[in-house]
């Protein structure tokens, strides 16, 4: 019997089971990462193998939501426009993502920003970034 | 075992066509196969050995080899992307040098054009099951717009400049010209490619590859029959296939896997890019030719903005003549795919059949590489170094 959380994983997500704890935090606006406890990095996207030393110990640990903008490429003939970025989380990686509730003409690299969970093209949360306006420096 | 100048290229052949509604893509590589072996001295009852990538009907070698009836002992159908057929070449190589087969055919087709594929701004259905998907078409990440990110990126870090990358799509324009049947044939200037609209951040509509249908083939085989057809011996001196993989999430953009594919290929020929006569660098979007040529070793890290912007990438001029046949940007990008024309430019200079205004003196030894697919900032990569005997 479906439980609440599985009502909120897509088609899309189905096919990815192993991502399924991903997409329950995500629910509860909580980003966590993908982490493996034996070389202790964490990785993006997230897998069922660490693709730094190849264990299969993969933990699923919050993140800080802290990041900085790596590059940011505003979709500009789109309507309306939308930023795509690479942006490096606290932790280590390098995600691509997007940039919103923001000025488009604003965004530079190096920028902090801070996660911000958005509906996805199927209405599931995906973890977007905004700038992070109470961010030191 | 190394399977260097055991190989030959004796027939290639591009497709003048470059829209093509009137023909099926099944078409377009029969068209191709029958040129290549055409201009080899060849027919489809020598071929023994078939390479093909995903744009291939089916997606894999076994509709083209029963639409053209081969009877094979050697089927190859690797898709990396752009650069299959570069590493198909070098597939076959091995195939012959192993003895599972003796006149390899490679082809490439398709028509987005005709299909009203608008690649660079839409995004193409992904597969499902693809591991990064869920994390992929949902941000929108369209070919334009990854390429932005990188060569934004490339200007931050090391100054390159919106003029630099012009300059790459200025020495392509100038080779197009004399290419009758290039897409774009006018030359352009600075001036032109800076006025284009910005179709992302960092992308210039002249800074990414024309939208074409067509295709080419080309036929491979061994030193033996190479020697009894009346062709010029073209060989594969080097290659170097790899996937630059987006590393767990710690990546560098501003590199490629040119970087692991070409020092393999330098290696495996036993040259250096100083030796290199004629380059073909798949020029899917201006700021990857600088990347390539930064990672290959012509132009240190960072510098390869000024080395295009002096002019060295224009035949008669610079000192690394590249894509004479106009490349992707001016010429033609049959199927999305450029690693099919590089290697066919490549093979023309090194005949000596490049236009007679672009012709590379005592072109002896030539260089063909491109990026395919996108992940992210990942891509499958290939390079090939070719000799004329």
């Amino acid at each position: 019997m479906p439980d609440a959380t599985s009502a909120a994983i897509d088609a899309l997500a189905a096919r990815h089971p192993e991502m399924r704890p991903f997409w329950e935090a995500a629910a509860e606006g909580r980003f966590v990462l993908a982490t493996c406890t034996a070389c202790g990095r964490p990785h993006w996207y997230p897998r069922s193998v660490c693709p730094l030393c190849g264990s299969t110990d993969i933990d699923w640990r919050a993140a800080s939501g802290r990041g900085s903008i790596y590059s940011v490429s505003v979709a500009r003939r789109a309507d309306p426009p939308y930023a795509l970025a690479y942006v490096t989380l606290a932790e280590g990686p390098t995600m691509m993502t997007n940039i919103v509730d923001c000025d488009l003409d604003a965004l530079a690299i190096g920028q902090p920003v801070r996660v911000i969970f958005r509906p996805g093209p199927t209405g599931l949360p995906i973890p977007m970034f905004t700038p992070d306006r109470g961010a030191d420096g | 075992m190394t399977v260097n100048r055991q190989a030959y290229v004796v027939g290639a052949f591009e497709h003048p066509t470059r829209n093509a509604p009137d023909r099926s893509v099944a078409k377009l590589h029969a068209e191709c196969a029958l040129g290549a072996l055409a201009d080899a001295g060849l027919t489809l009852a020598d071929v023994d050995g078939y390479f093909c990538a995903a744009d291939a009907p089916g997606a894999n070698p076994l509709w083209m080899a029963d639409y053209l009836n081969l009877k094979l002992r050697w089927l190859d159908g690797t898709d990396s992307g752009g650069c299959s057929y570069l590493v198909h070449l070098a597939h076959a190589a091995a195939a012959i040098a192993a003895g599972h087969c003796n006149v390899a055919l490679v082809t490439l087709a398709g028509r987005p054009r005709s299909e009203g594929l608008s690649i660079g701004t839409q995004m193409r259905a992904a597969d499902p099951d693809r591991p990064d998907e869920p994390f992929d078409t949902a941000y929108r990440p369209t070919i334009a717009a990854v390429y932005g990110l990188v060569a934004r990126r490339h200007m931050h870090e090391y100054g390159t400049t919106p003029e630099q990358m012009a300059w790459v799509k200025v020495s392509a324009s100038r080779h197009a010209q004399h290419n009758p049947h290039a897409f774009l044939r006018k030359p352009v200037t600075v001036e032109d490619v800076l006025a284009s609209p910005v179709i992302a951040d960092g992308i210039r509509r002249h800074d990414c590859c024309v939208i074409t249908d067509g295709g080419g083939a080309v036929v491979v085989t061994r030193p033996e029959i190479a020697r009894s057809l009346d062709r010029p011996l073209v060989r594969l001196a080097g290659a170097g296939e790899t996937v630059w993989t987006q590393n767990g999430g710690y990546i560098d953009a501003t590199r490629s896997g040119a970087e692991r594919s070409g020092a393999l290929a330098f290696a495996e020929a036993g040259v250096t890019p100083g030796d290199i006569k004629y380059a073909s660098i798949y020029d899917n979007f201006t700021i990857m030719v600088l990347i390539q040529l930064e990672d290959l070793g012509f132009s240190a890290k960072g510098t390869a903005g000024r080395f295009a912007a002096e002019g060295n990438l224009i035949a008669g001029q610079g000192r690394l003549p590249w894509n004479t046949d106009g490349g992707g940007l001016c010429n033609n990008h049959p199927a999305n795919r450029g690693g099919m024309t590089k290697l066919i430019e490549a093979v023309r200079q090194l005949r000596g059949e490049a236009h007679p205004a672009l012709q590379v003196a005592n072109c002896d030894l030539a260089l063909a590489c491109g990026p395919g697919r996108v992940m992210g900032n990942g891509h499958g990569h290939a390079t090939v170094i070719l000799e004329r005997e």
